[in-house]
């Protein structure tokens, strides 16, 4: 599992993936946050950091697919599945070696992101005067995000060569997740099965992490999502037994 | 280490691809495994290194079985697949740096073995290229050199010199060879030649079916027999040709020239020389058309041969 870690890692470093992904995230998320005025926490007057936590999610429905779009389509088309697979590793080793690499990338993505919860703790009035416990949910909810988000561009990669098909049904999925359920529910005529159907979505229980309630329901929600996720990616790769 | 497969069946929905076979190879053995394209053999040798699952049938390696404990298998197997797949934008080191550590090994133990393979392979000059920079003959050796990395006890490859211009060929011929001292060797080819010059034995199959297990010297002996372009100087009488001992045929091409097929194991290039000493007929051409091993396998996989 660690090989292959360190294969998909290094991966991302030669080929700029990584560079690419970081510097547009960055980017994007800095310009949002400190200079377009709409969402600029310097004109909206108070000392919070929801741009991060409510744009970053859309961002990541972009970026991650692209992240993770090639994990099995490039494999798969290059036929280098077949050399992985006669190697003595298990399936489980080099679906987790390739979901463990995007994830990271992810995590060393949002990481310098700690310096704008410094800036906004210091611009406080007065300083310091910022709801530190919400952020440290937020943080937690936007990682697992990035988790779930990871597992589905890694099963969506699983079942074509194509990494474009890869890619759309990737951010399809993610968008369908993130928000669609939440959407889809206020179709539903009140009380019956909206709530069910909104908790089957990542926003409502990314919305109670950001309020700093670590509720151990959402927790197992984003941990049961990511492992749904894998082990059907497990299934697509046994497929071909069948 | 020997392989050994039974009653091996693969069905791909409607079509057996793989029909019943049943073989084994053992330690120190190297098996030359031939057959027209579509024939099995890449569904063979996917099947005994755990890639495929087989429909039925049971195939162990080194005694253990590939369903029941495939990792063991596939750390005792050495493979080379068709088409030679590569992580083209990896570095040649880096890549069988990689591959050794997926069986583990690590340290100054992968350093050495790394550069010992390399040197084997003949990859010395190509180290710090990239994969998609080589040529096809390199990219074959990377993957040879990949295959061999662990010091496998079964080595399987399947057409390792396809698509590889003669002077590549030879060169991994001369690889194989020389790794596969002490290894059970099984490899696919559609090159008789190839097969001549690695081999000990020889599994003939087509459609699915084995049509042929025996030792090289056997199936020569038995099966093979040459066909010889003859020309003279002087008309050819035919019915002379026939009477020399050996000669199973003759065809005329022109009323000069004549093929003469040979009984199977038999060379009568020695009695056509003599004939025509002997007539004092001019002996001008004799070239041999069709090698042994290429009519015996004709023979084996024409499709007259399934009545």
């Amino acid at each position: 599992m660690i090989q292959i870690f360190i294969k998909e890692f290094n991966g991302f470093l030669n080929s700029l993936i990584a560079y690419i992904v970081i510097g547009v995230f960055l980017t994007g998320i800095g310009m949002l946050m400190w200079v377009f005025p709409e969402t600029s926490v310097l004109d909206y007057g108070y000392a919070d950091m929801d741009t991060l936590f409510s744009l970053g999610p859309y961002v990541f429905i972009f970026l991650i697919p692209a992240i993770t779009m090639r994990s099995f389509a490039e494999e798969k088309k290059m036929g280098t599945m077949e050399l992985l697979l006669t190697k003595p590793l298990s399936e489980w080793d080099i679906i987790i070696g390739k979901f463990l690499a995007g994830f990271v990338l992810v995590i060393v993505a949002v990481a310098p992101t700690l310096i704008y919860y410094y800036s906004v703790y210091l611009l406080g009035e007065p300083a310091g005067n910022i709801d530190t416990p919400g952020v440290i949910g937020s943080y937690i909810g936007l990682i697992l995000l990035g988790g779930v988000f990871c597992s589905i561009g890694i099963f969506a990669s699983s079942f074509t060569p194509n990494q474009i098909v890869s890619f759309v049904a990737a951010a399809f999925l993610c968008l369908i997740f993130y928000s669609g359920f939440d959407l889809f529910s206020s179709l539903v005529a009140e009380g019956s099965w909206a709530l069910q159907i909104k908790q089957l979505g990542i926003l409502d229980h990314y919305d109670s992490m950001s309020r700093g309630l670590i509720d151990s329901r959402d927790l197992l929600y984003f941990f049961s999502v990511t492992g749904v996720m894998l082990l059907l990616t497990k299934t697509v790769l046994n497929s071909r037994q069948w | 280490m020997s392989l050994q497969i039974q009653n091996l069946t693969k069905v791909y929905g409607q079509q057996k691809a793989v029909d019943s076979i049943s073989f084994s190879v053992e330690e120190g053995e190297i098996v030359g495994f031939l057959g027209p394209n579509g024939a099995g053999k890449s569904t063979t040798m996917k099947i005994t290194t755990g890639y495929l699952p087989p429909s039925s049938g049971k195939v162990s390696v080194g005694g253990f079985d590939v369903q029941e404990q495939p990792l063991r298998v596939k750390k005792i197997i050495g493979y080379l697949p068709e088409h030679n797949p590569l992580y083209l934008d990896m570095y040649v080191h880096e890549y069988l740096r990689f591959v050794g550590g997926l069986f583990g090994l690590g340290g100054g133990a992968l350093k050495s073995r790394v550069e010992e393979i390399i040197a084997l392979c003949g990859l010395t000059r190509e180290q710090n290229k990239k994969l998609e920079s080589l040529s096809k003959g390199y990219r074959q050796r990377a993957g040879l050199a990949q295959a061999l990395l662990h010091d496998p006890e079964v080595l399987i490859l399947d057409e390792p010199t396809s698509g590889l211009d003669p002077n590549q060929i030879i060169e991994v011929r001369k690889v194989i060879k020389e790794v596969s001292r002490n290894k059970t060797v099984l490899f696919s080819s559609h090159i008789m030649q190839e097969v001549q010059a690695l081999c000990d034995r020889v599994i003939v199959i087509n459609k699915g079916k084995i049509v042929a297990d025996d030792q090289l010297s056997n199936l020569l002996q038995n099966r093979g027999g040459i066909t010889l372009v003859v020309e003279f100087k002087e008309e050819v009488n035919i019915e002379e040709l026939n009477a020399i001992s050996g000669v199973a045929d003759v065809t005329a091409m022109t009323s000069f020239k004549c093929k003469v097929h040979s009984h199977p194991g038999m060379d009568v290039r020695g009695e056509l020389f003599k004939y025509a000493s002997a007539q004092n007929r001019s002996l001008i051409e004799l070239k041999v058309e069709e090698h042994s091993m290429e009519s015996i396998f004709k023979e084996l996989t024409s499709e007259d041969n399934e009545q």
